[in-house]
């Protein structure tokens, strides 16, 4: 706990001296990535002792810091741990990535934004530490406006003042159910400590589930309450982009488990509520990730699509529980932790790719990219990397965290009727998804990197410096090693899954997995090996001879251009055409005409369906009826005083 | 000893009445700081002991209300160059019913609210309709100086409350009430007289034109 309070200590100093070092560029940079990456180390000491040695840490409080109802009460149990760990890790990676995209600012002032890249830091551990509501309500806020704060960072575009304002009002609604939430556990126990919270009576239960499940739904991009999603996380720097998608939206997920466990024992029809929101996130996230032609907006809707996939093993995982299959139940949190751990690697991993495709070309856009694998080789490898372990290929980690809500699903099949029921929905749509996920980012690296540039910006395109580069390596090579050794991270998974929903799951997880994972290994192992054989065959045939390297065949004919190649679009029309109900795509097309055709254009644009259908007309209605209230607001301040003295005696009339 | 008190809180309520049918801006200000003074005077008749301490805090309360509060006032008047009369929103027959109600309200108030018996009758009634009073000043006049009299008058109020629940003790209560007016007083003063020099006149009427938000509009 000691090293805990250390590196929020370092992250919040070295916020405040990176937001005094004024114009600086330079200085800034040192201050704020290397206070971030102190305090990420420092953080990873805590955390690791607590998952591997002492288990659970708590701080009672300091009665010198207290607020009303709240108190600087701390603790760090495997589950806080489990989620912290990506916190410490991403961070530090982003920071090292983040002193290099920052630095080309153009001699912008970075202060600010590395001031509120560490506090976002800071807010986003202390979420995950405090083990008070108050406490917990103020590091989510803290968090919510550092983040506001680095999403406005390009302020000068429209879209990104846009999406920052739609970000600002989810952020706003998702506090106020969590408020919501905090009183009936508050109201129920007496406290407002985690520790003491007793499930409430009857249908106030229920009232809190649902109350969860909307504030901490919203954080974490659940289908429908997802809008802001896509807007915000394309808009922040790439770096940013990575924490927020990697981690910051983990703290919905990881508060669905906490509240998991204290409303124990569960209504029947959470686990079902809880499967259906993630199917609908993880179906609906894919396909809208498939018709986008932003690299960074693809990625934000993948990151609704992986939420789905955690939330369809949490709700599996409850539904199991209900009806007693502990092994199931087991197999399918410790799916579902590690898929929050895995994708947080490789979604920043994703993130901070695409920002180095963009750094070096200056665009996001798929149809405007390609080629960029002979240009940019490092880069490339490390973001193939990511595409593979986003699509749950073997070796990497994706693989193994959708491979153990699998086997929980094909393990309930066997069991009680109602977890099998759901189960069956439960793999058809993880096979759908995966299946989905794969064309998505097959479309997203073909476009991007093979191919021919599509547009001159790339063709002057270089890989990154190597503080970028680092950036990218190190989340690679651990989305490697979980993949090739998933036994190290089932031991803390289990463990953060005995401290959220009892002990019985998390032994049964860990016995259950064992063997499965171990055969898992071997195969990725066997796997590498075959690929290293492959390529060390490659480089003996290759050897003493001169590879050459011609165009692509082009059928005979003359005068091949890279526009003749599949485009982006093409690739996915198949897929858009099937699910263009849901997506409504808008389209202009002017095809070639005559002989001689002189222009013809093409274009497609996925609408934000959820967004145009129902908020904006939602918002429009609200704006409207507050406009019936207009006559209030007349600017008279005679009329203005009148009100506050009429409420004053109301309120001494009340308690009279 | 106490009917000096009752006397002076009498007073106090007739000087209510007076404000609330002034006409003249200056004679307003002037009745404001007399109330003022009445209500420093009070604690040295009622607690029957004119001890050092409580003689120098009521003669700092009333150098306040008595000089320096008016001084500033009707130097702001005549900076800003206010016309001489209070322009009301509602006439004064209204005003003085109005305050004559808050008397009766107060008077049932005071009988309703759970406090200490005071030795001095009325004192909480009176309180209670000096601070209706303050209201009424700041809700139907037009012009900002007239505002800043009824929080002079609402603060005088909140004072003699302050006597009636601490007779003995009422410095610390009253000291932070009487900075915030202060405060209140000083920014108030400063911003009519801006107010004026950009306008060319103070009534906070039209000031309702800076509200961006009109009536019926969208977009």
């Amino acid at each position: 706990m000691v090293f805990f309070a250390l590196s929020i200590l370092v992250l919040a100093s070295s916020a405040f001296l990176a937001l005094a070092s004024g114009g600086l560029a330079a200085r800034a940079r040192i201050i704020g990535a290397g206070g971030a990456l102190l305090g990420s180390a420092l953080g990873l000491v805590s955390v690791l002792k607590v998952l591997f040695m002492t288990g659970a840490e708590a701080y009672a409080g300091w009665p010198a810091f207290s607020v009303p109802l709240g108190r600087l009460a701390l603790s760090i149990d495997p589950l806080a741990a489990f989620f912290l760990l990506p916190v410490y890790l991403l961070t530090a990676f982003a920071a090292v990535y983040g002193a290099e995209y920052l630095g080309a600012g153009g001699g912008r002032r970075t202060g600010a934004a590395w001031c509120c890249f560490n506090l976002l830091t800071a807010s986003m551990a202390l979420v995950f530490a405090s083990a008070n509501a108050v406490l917990f309500m103020l590091a989510w806020e803290a968090m919510a406006v550092s983040s506001f704060l680095l999403v406005v960072y390009d302020h000068h575009k429209e879209q990104v003042r846009r999406a920052a304002r739609i970000y600002l009002v989810a952020g706003g609604a998702g506090a106020l159910a969590l408020l919501l939430l905090f009183s009936l556990l508050g109201a129920s126990s007496g406290t407002l400590d985690f520790a003491a919270f007793a499930r409430p009576e009857g249908g106030a239960a229920a009232a809190a589930f649902l109350a969860a499940l909307l504030g901490f739904g919203l954080k974490a991009g659940v289908v429908p309450l997802h809008v802001w999603l896509p807007e915000a996380h394309p808009a922040a720097p790439s770096h940013v982009s990575a924490v927020m998608s990697g981690v910051m939206i983990k703290t919905g997920v990881y508060g669905l488990v906490r509240t998991l466990g204290w409303l124990a024992p569960w209504d029947g029809w959470w686990g079902p509520a809880l499967l259906l929101a993630g199917l609908a996130s993880g179906l609906v996230g894919v396909i809208f990730a498939l018709a986008q032609h932003d690299l960074k907006r693809l990625l934000a809707y993948s990151s609704v699509e992986n939420i789905g996939i955690i939330l369809m093993g949490l709700g599996l995982g409850v539904t199991a529980s209900a009806s007693g299959s502990t092994a199931v139940a087991g197999l399918c949190f410790g799916g579902a932790l590690l898929h929050a751990l895995n994708h947080s690697l490789f979604k920043g991993l994703l993130f901070m790719g695409a920002g180095a495709v963009m750094h070096a070309t200056g665009t996001g856009e798929l149809e405007a990219l390609g080629g960029l694998a002979k240009r940019m080789p490092r880069a490339s490898l490390y973001f193939l990397a990511g595409a593979a372990a986003i699509s749950g290929l073997p070796p990497f980690n994706g693989f193994i965290s959708e491979f153990l809500i699998f086997l929980g699903s094909f393990g309930a099949l066997r069991g009680p009727e109602a977890p099998a029921l759901w189960s069956v929905a439960v793999l058809l749509a993880l096979a759908a998804i995966g299946g989905l996920a794969g064309a998505c980012f097959a479309r997203a690296y073909g476009s991007v990197f093979l191919g021919e540039p599509r547009s001159s910006r790339c063709h002057s395109a270089h890989d990154c410096g190597a503080p970028m580069l680092a950036g990218l390596a190190l989340p690679a090579a651990a989305c490697l090693f979980i993949g090739l050794f998933p036994s190290a991270a089932a031991g803390p998974a289990a463990a953060a899954v005995s401290s959220a929903f009892g002990a019985e799951p998390g032994a049964a997880f860990l016995s259950a997995a064992e063997l499965p994972l171990a055969y898992v290994s071997a195969g990725a192992l066997a796997l590498v090996l075959l690929l290293a054989l492959a390529a060390a065959l490659r480089v003996f045939l290759l050897r003493g001879k001169v590879p050459a390297a011609g165009p692509t065949w082009d059928c005979g004919y003359a005068a091949p251009t890279a526009r003749m190649q599949y485009g982006a679009s093409s690739f996915a029309q198949p897929l858009t055409d099937f699910f263009r109900p849901l997506l409504r795509t808008a389209g202009r097309h002017a095809p070639p005409d005559g002989y001689f055709p002189r222009g013809s254009e093409f274009h497609t644009e996925a609408g934000a369906v959820f967004y145009n259908n129902f908020y904006a007309p939602a918002a429009l209605m609200l704006r409207r009826a507050a406009y019936r209230f207009s006559w209030l607001q007349h600017g008279r301040l005679q009329f203005y005083i009148l009100y506050i003295i009429g409420a004053l005696l109301a309120l001494l009339l009340w308690k009279l | 000893m106490n009917t000096f008190a009752e006397l002076t809180i009498v007073l106090i309520i007739l000087l209510n009445m007076a404000m609330s049918v002034s006409g003249s801006l200056a004679s307003c200000i002037r009745l404001a700081a007399a109330q003022g003074v009445a209500a420093g005077l009070l604690p040295l008749m009622a607690a029957g002991g004119a001890h050092g301490r409580a003689v120098a805090f009521a003669a700092f309360i009333i150098a306040l209300k008595g000089l320096v509060f008016p001084w500033l006032m009707l130097r702001a008047r005549e900076l800003t160059g206010a016309r001489k009369e209070i322009d009301p929103l509602i006439g004064y027959p209204a005003s003085i019913t109005l305050c004559l109600a808050a008397f009766a309200a107060s008077a049932w108030l005071g009988s309703r609210l759970p406090l200490p018996q005071s030795g001095v009758a009325y004192i909480i009634p009176a309180s209670l309709a000096t601070i209706f009073t303050g209201f009424l000043l700041i809700t139907t006049r037009v012009k900002a100086i007239t505002q800043v009299v009824g929080y002079l008058v609402v603060e005088n109020g909140v004072y003699i409350f302050g006597l009636a629940l601490f007779v003995e003790q009422p410095l610390m209560v009253e000291l932070a009430i009487l900075l915030d007016v202060f405060v209140a007083v000083f920014v108030m003063g400063i911003a009519i007289f801006h107010i004026s020099r950009e306008f060319d006149h103070i009534d906070t009427d039209a000031l309702s034109q800076l509200s961006d938000w009109r009536r019926g509009e969208e977009g």
